[in-house]
């Protein structure tokens, strides 16, 4: 038995929520610390979505002043938060590189601490990424409607979630920051094109439709875009080509269904990322 | 939260810590008592022993690292690991640490088994790396406030605290400033600061001034030394440098992941027994000649010296003056050094050992800088 007073750090709740929390603020120190990443990985979503989607809309004929541009705002979105959240996620490459990684594994906390500290740091940081990338609606058609602009955060957030959790859990795995750019080709830029970000997915060749459908990211870009599209007044004929939403088979999903599935999808892969760093070295 | 029970028949012991301030006091009261779990024999003085090794080994797939070592470390000793790179200290420290899990034996540290009770082991060691675990990213305070956060240092002693340990090494004018912008010595001493700041009875180094200029180096060993005195700490260290070692109450060479000899370095020369006699004579050759029939002594020229070793080397002088027969123009007596000892225990010396030549390098300032002091 413990003498009275003695201090035992390590297993008991309130030691974990500090471990949570100071993993949490470090990510946010190091995002603020950080310009240079905030405005690079803020160019990158603008040069699609001024760039490419003005380049596009010159080809993709919309009647009634429809610009492609506001098609591309929720697939710009989630690509914002995408390269954020899986930036953030792979700096733990970088820790382990530096040592710091080491720092954190053997320190008296149980380790789903700072997996649940770096995923809620990572999200935190991504989502604030894509709040700025909001400021932009105006610029490409979408109204400033406050309703629209909390539930397109909170989409955001859970995006962000699941996608920092699915980078740790590959962080997990990659013992060298090489293998970043394998991790870049190989995952995020699929998942990015096949997720209907940038163009709508309905129309697609069958193999590409069914790809399209196995990436988890399709099923966060459309809750985005058909809360972009409940605050626009478009005629149904627009609203049917680039608001199609997603089916499997005649089966059109509801939103919330999709948000389930994204959280599932989080918390699965979240206890894979556990798994991984509670295993004895 | 339950500790362990008092399964020992000997009365619990409270480690005390002589340190001024409100801060301090509170500190010690809740984080550094702790129940003596030590089986016998006691050691003199009734304080538990901080580490106790038994058998302890480690395999991998086909290498056998560490082959059963035991040993005790008793509270506020500085205890070093000597041996050559890939001598099974690294495995062995990381098994104490309980990052790696031993394969067999047991091992006791800070009163908790090593795998049984990991996080209350943890919860009472330092652990300073080879290589550097900063975030270059934050500041110094930030990386010591996030240690702290880590092990559950209570809220209201982080600021003292930190300060405490920030002023040890130095570096509380940079307390704000980026670890990127640090020195390597700096970075050092940093981590030797955030090992601290939990308080920990027990401070591994492992390989604390490796690749560190020979100034750094002797600082850190002065801060080490004063930290032994000011936190009474038990220091377990591993080095493979000679003059390292001599820095050590207690020293065990570790060769081929076998304990070969452990004692104070003194005590390990003294066992070599040997001192080491170089001669500048008027012959060489003659003198060797003599030295074998008249002493039964085999000499031989090394480094433009007639070199050979005998017991009591200084009570040799006199004799060999009288006796030799050949002009002597000079004579140093030298007594054993830890480089004799290693080579005594394991036939070769450590930098035979060793792997790569930037050791020996590295090694070399080092030894003159020690010269100087």
């Amino acid at each position: 038995m413990a003498v009275p007073g003695v201090r035992v750090a390590g297993g008991r709740t309130s030691d974990d929520l500090r471990a949570l929390w100071v993993v949490w603020k470090r990510e946010l120190i190091r995002f603020r610390r950080n310009r240079m990443r905030i405005i690079t990985s803020l160019a990158q979503p603008v040069l699609f979505l001024f760039v490419l989607g003005t380049g596009l809309s010159t080809v993709i004929s919309t009647a009634d002043g429809f610009n492609f541009r506001t098609f591309m705002f929720p697939g710009v979105l989630a690509m914002t938060v995408l390269f954020t959240s899986i930036f953030s996620a792979i700096s733990i490459v970088w820790d382990r590189e530096f040592g710091f990684l080491r720092e954190m594994l053997v320190a008296p906390v149980h380790r789903w601490t700072l997996v649940l500290g770096k995923c809620l740091g990572g999200a935190t940081v991504a989502t604030i990424q894509g709040a700025i990338m909001l400021v932009l609606a105006g610029l490409v058609g979408v109204p400033y409607n406050p309703v629209m602009l909390l539930v397109l955060l909170l989409e955001m957030m859970l995006t962000a979630f699941a996608l920092t959790a699915f980078g740790v859990m590959l962080a997990a795995r990659i013992s060298d920051v090489q293998s970043f750019q394998v991790i870049t080709q190989l995952f995020v830029l699929p998942m990015f094109f096949l997720s209907g970000a940038v163009f709508p997915v309905t129309k697609l060749p069958v193999w590409l439709g069914v790809l399209s459908k196995l990436d988890p990211l399709s099923y966060a870009v459309d809750p985005l875009r058909k809360e972009v599209f409940s605050a626009l007044s478009i005629p149904p004929a627009i609203r049917h080509t680039f608001d199609p939403g997603l089916s499997w088979g005649s089966w059109t999903l509801p939103v919330l269904f999709e948000l389930g599935l994204v959280a599932l999808a989080a918390a699965l892969m979240l206890g894979i990322a556990i798994r991984q760093f509670s295993r004895p070295q | 939260m339950a500790g362990p029970s008092p399964i020992s028949p000997y009365p619990r012991t409270e480690r005390t810590r002589n340190r001024p301030g409100e801060a301090d006091r509170l500190w010690q009261a809740c984080s550094v008592t702790e129940t003596a779990l030590q089986a016998p024999p006691a050691p003199p003085g009734g304080a538990e022993a901080a580490i106790v090794a038994r058998e302890l080994r480690k395999s991998y797939k086909e290498i056998e690292a560490v082959r059963g070592v035991s040993f005790e470390v008793q509270t506020g000793e500085i205890f070093g690991f000597l041996g050559p790179n890939g001598a099974g200290k690294s495995t062995t420290i990381s098994m104490l640490c309980t990052l790696v899990n031993p394969s067999g034996g047991s091992a006791r540290v800070a009163g908790f088994d090593a795998v049984a009770d990991q996080a209350r082991v943890r919860q009472r060691i330092g652990l300073v790396f080879q290589d550097t675990t900063l975030d270059d990213y934050l500041t110094a305070t930030e990386n010591l406030r996030f240690h702290a956060e880590l092990y559950g240092v209570p809220r209201d002693l982080v600021a003292g605290r930190l300060r405490q340990v920030l002023e040890m090494v130095d570096l509380w004018e940079r307390r704000d400033g980026l670890v990127q912008t640090f020195s390597g010595g700096m970075k050092r001493r940093l981590e030797i600061a955030r090992g601290l700041l939990h308080a920990p009875s027990v401070l591994f180094l492992d390989e604390p001034t490796v690749g560190l200029d020979p100034q750094t180096r002797s600082h850190i060993w002065s801060y080490i030394q004063e930290l032994r005195r000011r936190e009474q700490i038990t220091i377990f260290l591993t080095t493979h440098y000679m003059e390292e070692a001599e820095y050590c109450d207690r020293l065990a060479i570790i060769d081929n992941g076998v304990l070969v000899a452990i004692d104070t370095p003194e005590a390990l020369k003294a066992s070599i027994g040997e001192d080491r006699v170089e001669l500048h004579t008027a012959d060489d050759q003659q003198a060797i000649e003599r030295l074998a029939q008249q002493f039964q002594i085999t000499a031989q020229v090394s480094e433009g010296a007639v070199t050979f070793h005998v017991a009591g080397g200084e009570q040799f002088v006199p004799r060999l003056f009288a006796e030799l027969g050949v002009a002597i123009r000079s004579i140093r007596v030298a007594r054993p050094t830890l480089d004799d000892v290693f080579m005594n225990y394991t036939g070769r010396t450590i930098r035979d050992a060793e792997v790569t030549s930037s050791e020996r390098l590295r090694a070399t300032p080092w030894m003159r800088a020690r010269g100087r002091r």
